[in-house]
């Protein structure tokens, strides 16, 4: 596969690493009184649409990057890549 | 013999004479012949013995979808197996060896399977050998592997290298013919960038087999004049012998370049063969068509080939079969062949049309209406019996059979990302779908444009397209433009035993004993039968086989479906994949900075990951490694050792952020470490369990310098840029790896202090009470040079860790060595390091094992509640703060010589001995020359309140059971006054 | 000063030196190294800095830039800074001084080893052993990759001139690669 890096442009699959579902961006607040449950969904419960897909991949041999890949698990069409910390800050993280 | 069957003509070089040796014989050839060529050439007919029923069998095709043709090539250790003889460059000394024949081609024991066929018709390994169970591996088996199969290996390494590359380019075009070639013309005239890959050593496909013109030359030189163009081009990349073999995603292609098969001997340092990663934007695929045949009794008889092929023979190499040729056609092309082989003075016995309304020649005999029922001949065609439209029959005398049943465009690479190939009624052949790979599409006759002058205008139009070209095309030639109506015609009716699959031995009656068995879906068909499932993958059979499947199941051949193929398009050996990584190149090797002096000092290095460690260092006189690691470990506690510790990962963490940073990855606090100090870090996965542990040294306010395990030096520093990128994006933390910058080496013993106060600068201060436990700091050693000083122990002795940069270890481990001369210093290897830090309790890789919690180490008070940090909440779940949970303990036989065994589980000192009754395992287990016994650590329920208490420790697959004692995981000073003096 | 003897990272007290047809490797042991991450909220002054550094401006994403002392891309914000090692030494230090808070600064001399490629068939060799589109990579372009599985930083100094930058621990088996891609090629 070839996933285009917002800041590389088209760079061969081999050279990253996969992580997973995007939504591990989404760190629950561990204060929060339901952490505990939060916490399990967060690191247990995915979704696994087959269309669609946002996931993490790190470029290990490029620039360190992690960036979210919108890859569709059926034709393996890549829609839209995105640095991971541009669409954290876009989801509110912050420190 | 010389070449009877040799014609005039061909793009062969007859000035030169070359030799081979086929079976032991010598023969002759030319430079641009085939083996296929050659032999033929040569009169020989009969090439091998088939898969199942060993039956004779020649040559069938002129290309690579041959399924019979097959050869052991070369000698020794570079012998390859199932090699096609009609893809096999000609080169001076070449010698192949038929297969899968005993004890000779000609006389072959196994042959007798020929008489028992109807046994062995499809199905009946399952069918024969279902009962009893045990006899398949130890009596089925062997003898039907002995009796099936082609080539045999060689068994011996290959001796060959192979490369590995990567391309780029705008357009990739694959195959050379009329299409590929005038594609080729038009991107290379744009200025693209363009790669013509085919898989023949002389670009221009079909071109070189007919005797067509294009413009105003033959096609041949139409060709070589285009190709010569193109060379002339930088922007046009010509690989020829070059098969393109896979399709992947997003215009990702395999190719393997065989740059070496065709010469005698591969110059020192050359790749064998090269596997191409080619990356396009777009592809045009080329690929062409491949002639079909007609199934009818015995039409495997050696001589029996496609009558296109023959015409490639004769056209290209020069070469006819025989000089006896008979046709079997049920199309216009055939006849084709019959006029060129005419042409050349070759005699036709006639052309057999299933036609009645055939055309008709003033040159030959054409019998309209009449179909081959038998060939005759005992190791090669003699006769073949022809059944006509009138009822009678005639024998016709010949020596080679051209059977054309039409022509398939070659479809595979459109299938590789799953894309389905549509019947095309017209041409009663599957076309490429609409669902092709990203990037690709079709020209000529692998879209099903049939003619040389619709293949030439899709070529030039295909280019265009792909690239957006606007402006005019390049001129086209003129080229024959016959239309091409093809009725199918897939096999003669009433025969015994009609090959389809002729690699596999699949008869017409096989494909239709599956359908009566029930397997009736293609999928089905194919495995029941293995048709289309060799080395072939069924070029020439597949569809034949799925018209005789329809036809069965009274349905049209689109109902019926298709397979689709697969990569590799054509067999690539496993090392062209391997390419250089192989043997000591298999993974990259990482050097510690003590290595060559270690290499000096004669130790014995052991793999860690991709580093290369030293593992204990011999003396002269020792004769088993327990002696250099017991004196090693005696010495560095009795005085003092060194270790090289540079494989532990180092990650510079910089920024005003960076304590806030530690605090979050690390399950215990950072933000109040004094700049100066070090200290223990232990690294949570976000499920709970323990990632990591080292050290984080505070160099300043806003930099820290953290150490991981070695193993997972890559994987810790990944996670520590998700949660800086992902999680905590606004920190200002930065983050780069210094493991390879820094040698670093542990000083471990009562008499490291005063071994380092002779190598670090006198202004600094290292005494107990200015550099305590912990401390940290930038010194220079040796007069000047910059290095790190910290003191932290995992020996649990008084212990320093001294990093300089990486081009000076070598030396300074020397000096180390000969300063420490005075006070009997050791070097030691991952082996003593291994048993002290067992010695001392401390947890390290087999204990870290993805399954334990902090708790379950002992270490459960060091996940601080009080602030935010990974996987410290769910390590508060449940099951993992179980009272009666796995704690780490020490293990002591209770006889000091009894082996503790790693992996060996603890059971209560009475009571069974089972899965339900167990206690917990053995983690490590060392032998302390300290404390004169073997000891282990293990993990047991509730362990830390067991201490004292008895068990047996067993590994019922070995048979062990040892008696132990439960006791303290610090065997060696529990109260850390050694390190702290 | 100190009197400690340097060894070059294939374990040489010179530096390796081979030629194979029309390319010449070459061992560069002579060279200071440091990284340079902007802080958060300084990445402009950071670019700054460094441009007075290397007397150049900062390099873009995947160039190289600079003078005596030179720069290259290799993440967001961050570069790695090039200077001859006999007088610079202390290069990290001397980077610190000139980008002060605005960016943090790590020595990195010993991180890597580096081999010259020279010669006219360069393409041909850095074929067999990387990924990177070679139709892009001209004068000044600055890529990470993994060679031979080994993560490397590869810099086209002029199409005749190629550095290639490995993990010191690792410089055996990318010079290996090396050399034996270059007698593929010769």
């Amino acid at each position: 596969m070839i996933i285009n890096h917002p800041l590389l442009g088209p760079r061969d699959a081999s050279e990253f690493t996969y992580l997973g579902d995007a939504s591990l961006i989404n760190r629950p607040d561990w204060q929060a009184d339901n952490a505990a449950e939060a916490f399990y969904e967060y690191g247990y419960l995915r979704d696994n649409p087959a269309g669609e897909h946002q996931e993490l991949w790190y470029h290990e041999a490029g620039d360190r990057s992690w960036l979210v890949v919108t890859r569709n698990t059926l034709t393996h069409e890549i829609s839209k890549v995105e640095l991971a910390r541009d669409v954290a800050r876009a989801r509110g993280r912050s420190k | 013999m010389t070449q009877t069957n040799r014609l005039d003509g061909g793009q062969i070089d007859r000035n030169t004479s070359l030799s081979f040796r086929f079976d032991g014989r010598s023969y002759t050839a030319h430079p641009g012949d085939t083996l296929a060529s050659a032999l033929l050439a040569n009169d020989v007919r009969l090439i091998g013995r088939s898969f199942k029923y060993h039956r004779p069998r020649g040559l069938l095709t002129a290309g690579s979808e041959e399924p019979n043709g097959m050869v052991e090539l070369r000698t020794g250790a570079r012998k390859e197996p199932n090699t096609r003889a009609t893809t096999t460059e000609m080169f001076d000394g070449l010698e192949a060896y038929s297969q899968n024949r005993w004890p000779s081609l000609k006389f072959d024991a196994l042959a007798v399977n020929d008489m028992f066929s109807n046994f062995l018709s499809a199905g009946f390994y399952y069918k024969t050998f279902m009962w009893p169970a045990a006899f398949w591996e130890k009596i089925y088996e062997p003898i039907i592997r002995r009796a099936a199969g082609l080539g045999s290996l060689s068994m011996e390494a290959d001796p060959d290298e192979y490369d590995k590359g990567f391309r780029h380019c705008d357009l990739l075009i694959i195959g050379a013919g009329p299409s590929g070639l005038m594609a080729a013309l038009t991107a290379g005239r744009a200025g693209a960038d363009v790669i013509l890959a085919d898989e023949d050593f002389t670009l221009g496909g079909r071109l070189n087999s007919e005797t067509i013109a294009v413009g105003d030359r033959s096609a041949s030189d139409w060709a070589a004049q285009v190709v010569a163009e193109l060379s002339s081009m930088p922007n046009v990349r010509l690989m020829p012998r070059t098969t393109v073999i896979g399709a992947f995603d997003h215009g990702i292609y395999g190719a393997v370049e065989r740059t070496g098969d065709h010469l005698a001997t591969l110059p020192a340092g050359k790749p064998r063969q090269i596997l191409w990663r080619i990356y396009t934007q777009k592809t045009l695929l080329c690929a062409g068509a491949t002639e079909r045949p007609i199934a009818f009794e015995n039409n495997d008889r050696p001589g029996v080939m496609m009558a296109s092929a023959l015409r490639t023979y004769a056209n290209r190499y020069a070469v006819t079969a025989s000089q006896r040729v008979a046709i079997f056609t049920n199309n216009d092309d055939g006849h084709r062949t019959a006029t060129d082989l005419h042409a050349k003075g070759v005699k036709i016995a006639a052309v057999v049309d299933v036609r009645e309304d055939a055309p008709s020649s003033y040159d030959y005999e054409v019998l309209k209406g009449a179909q081959v029922i038998n060939t005759k001949g005992r190791h090669g065609l003699s006769f073949a019996e022809i059944s006509l439209p009138d009822g009678s029959t005639r024998t016709l005398d010949c020596g080679a059979l051209g059977v054309s049943g039409g022509w398939n465009p070659n479809v595979h690479l459109t299938c590789h990302q799953r894309g389905r190939p549509v019947w095309n009624e017209a041409l009663a052949a599957f076309v490429p779908g609409g669902e092709l790979p990203v990037g690709m599409s079709v020209a000529g006759a692998a879209t099903g444009i049939m003619s040389t002058c619709g293949a030439l205008q899709s070529g030039a139009e295909g280019a265009a397209k792909a690239l957006n070209l606007t402006g005019a095309l390049p001129d086209l030639p003129e080229a024959e433009d016959a239309p091409v109506i093809q009725t199918p015609f897939w096999y003669v009716q009433g025969c015994k035993r009609a090959w389809v699959d002729q690699q596999n031995d699949v008869t017409v009656k096989d494909v239709k004993l599956s359908y009566q068995e029930g397997f009736r879906s293609v999928e089905h068909l194919k495995r029941y039968t293995t048709l289309g499932m060799a080395t072939d993958q069924g070029k020439t059979s597949n569809i034949t086989g799925l018209a005789i499947m329809a036809e069965v199941a009274g349905k049209s051949i689109p109902e019926v479906g298709t397979t689709i193929f697969r990569p590799p398009y054509t067999p690539v050996p496993i090392a062209t994949f391997a390419g250089r990584m192989k043997g000591q190149e298999f993974h990259p090797t990482r050097l510690t900075p003590s290595h060559y002096w270690a290499k000096d000092r004669g130790a014995v290095f052991v793999e860690v990951g991709n580093w290369l460690r030293a593992q204990w260092f011999p003396l002269p006189g020792e004769t088993h490694w327990r002696q250099s690691v017991d004196r090693e470990v005696r010495q560095t506690r009795a005085s003092v050792g060194v270790c090289d510790c540079t494989t532990l990962g180092k990650i510079d963490v910089q920024g005003t952020d960076a304590a806030e940073f530690l605090n979050r990855i690390y399950a215990n606090g950072f933000a109040k470490l004094a700049v100066g100090k070090t200290r223990y870090g232990l690294m949570l996965r976000e499920d709970g369990m323990v990632m990591d542990d080292g050290t984080a040294a505070r160099l300043a306010e806003d930099h820290f310098v953290v150490t991981t395990t070695t193993a997972n030096a890559v994987s810790v520093y990944r996670h520590m840029e998700f949660v800086r990128q992902c999680l905590c994006p606004d920190m200002d933390v930065q983050l780069i790896s210094t493991t390879e910058g820094w040698a670093q080496y542990a000083v471990a013993g009562p008499n490291a202090r005063k071994l380092l106060q002779k190598i670090v600068d006198p202004e600094f201060d290292i005494s107990n009470e200015a550099f305590p436990f912990m401390a940290c700091g930038n010194v220079t050693v040796c007069g000047g040079l910059r290095a790190r000083l910290f003191r932290i122990s995992f020996s649990g002795e008084l212990a320093y860790e001294i990093a300089v940069p990486s081009r000076y270890g070598d030396a300074l481990m020397r000096r180390l060595m000969a300063e420490g001369e005075e006070f009997d210093v050791v070097p030691y290897g991952t082996e003593a390091l291994g048993v002290m830090r067992v010695e001392k309790g401390h947890a390290a890789g087999n204990e870290l094992n993805g399954t334990t919690t902090a708790l379950n180490l002992g270490l459960g008070k060091m996940v601080s509640k009080k602030k935010d940090s990974i996987g410290s909440v769910l390590s508060e779940r449940e099951a993992l703060v179980e009272p009666d949970g796995l704690r780490l303990v020490g293990i002591k036989p209770l006889l000091a010589e009894d082996k503790i065994t790693a992996g060996g589980h603890l059971m209560k000192a009475d009571g069974p001995v089972d899965a339900a009754h167990d206690q917990g395992y053995v983690t490590s287990a060392v032998y302390s020359p300290i404390l004169n016994s073997n000891i282990g650590l293990g993990l047991v329920k509730n362990g830390s309140e067991r201490l004292g208490e008895k068990m047996r420790l067993v590994s019922p697959l070995t048979s062990l059971t040892v008696e132990v004692e439960l006791v303290s995981a610090h065997f060696v000073d529990p109260e850390g006054e050694r390190l702290r003096a | 000063m100190h009197d400690l003897v340097a060894i070059t990272a294939l374990g040489g007290a010179e530096p390796r030196v081979d030629t194979v047809g029309g390319v010449t490797c070459t061992e560069v042991p002579e060279v200071a190294l440091a990284s340079v991450a902007a802080r958060m909220g300084q990445e402009t002054s950071a670019a700054k800095a460094l441009a007075t550094l290397i007397d150049a401006p900062t390099p873009d994403v995947g160039r190289w830039a600079g003078t005596m002392i030179t720069a290259f891309w290799v993440g967001p914000d961050q570069w790695m800074v090039e200077a001859p090692y006999d007088s610079h030494e202390g290069l990290a230090d001397q980077v610190k001084a000139t980008v002060g808070d605005t960016a943090s600064v790590t020595e990195q001399t010993d991180a890597w080893t580096r081999f010259d490629l020279s010669g006219d068939s360069i393409p041909a060799v850095l074929e067999l052993l990387c990924q990177l589109d070679l139709r892009r990579f001209d004068k000044g372009s600055a890529a990470r990759c993994s060679i031979h599985h080994v993560g490397c930083f590869v810099i086209c100094r002029t199409p005749e001139k190629v550095s290639l930058y490995g993990p010191r621990s690792s410089a055996g088996s990318l010079h290996h690669a090396i050399v034996t891609a270059m007698r593929s090629v010769q």
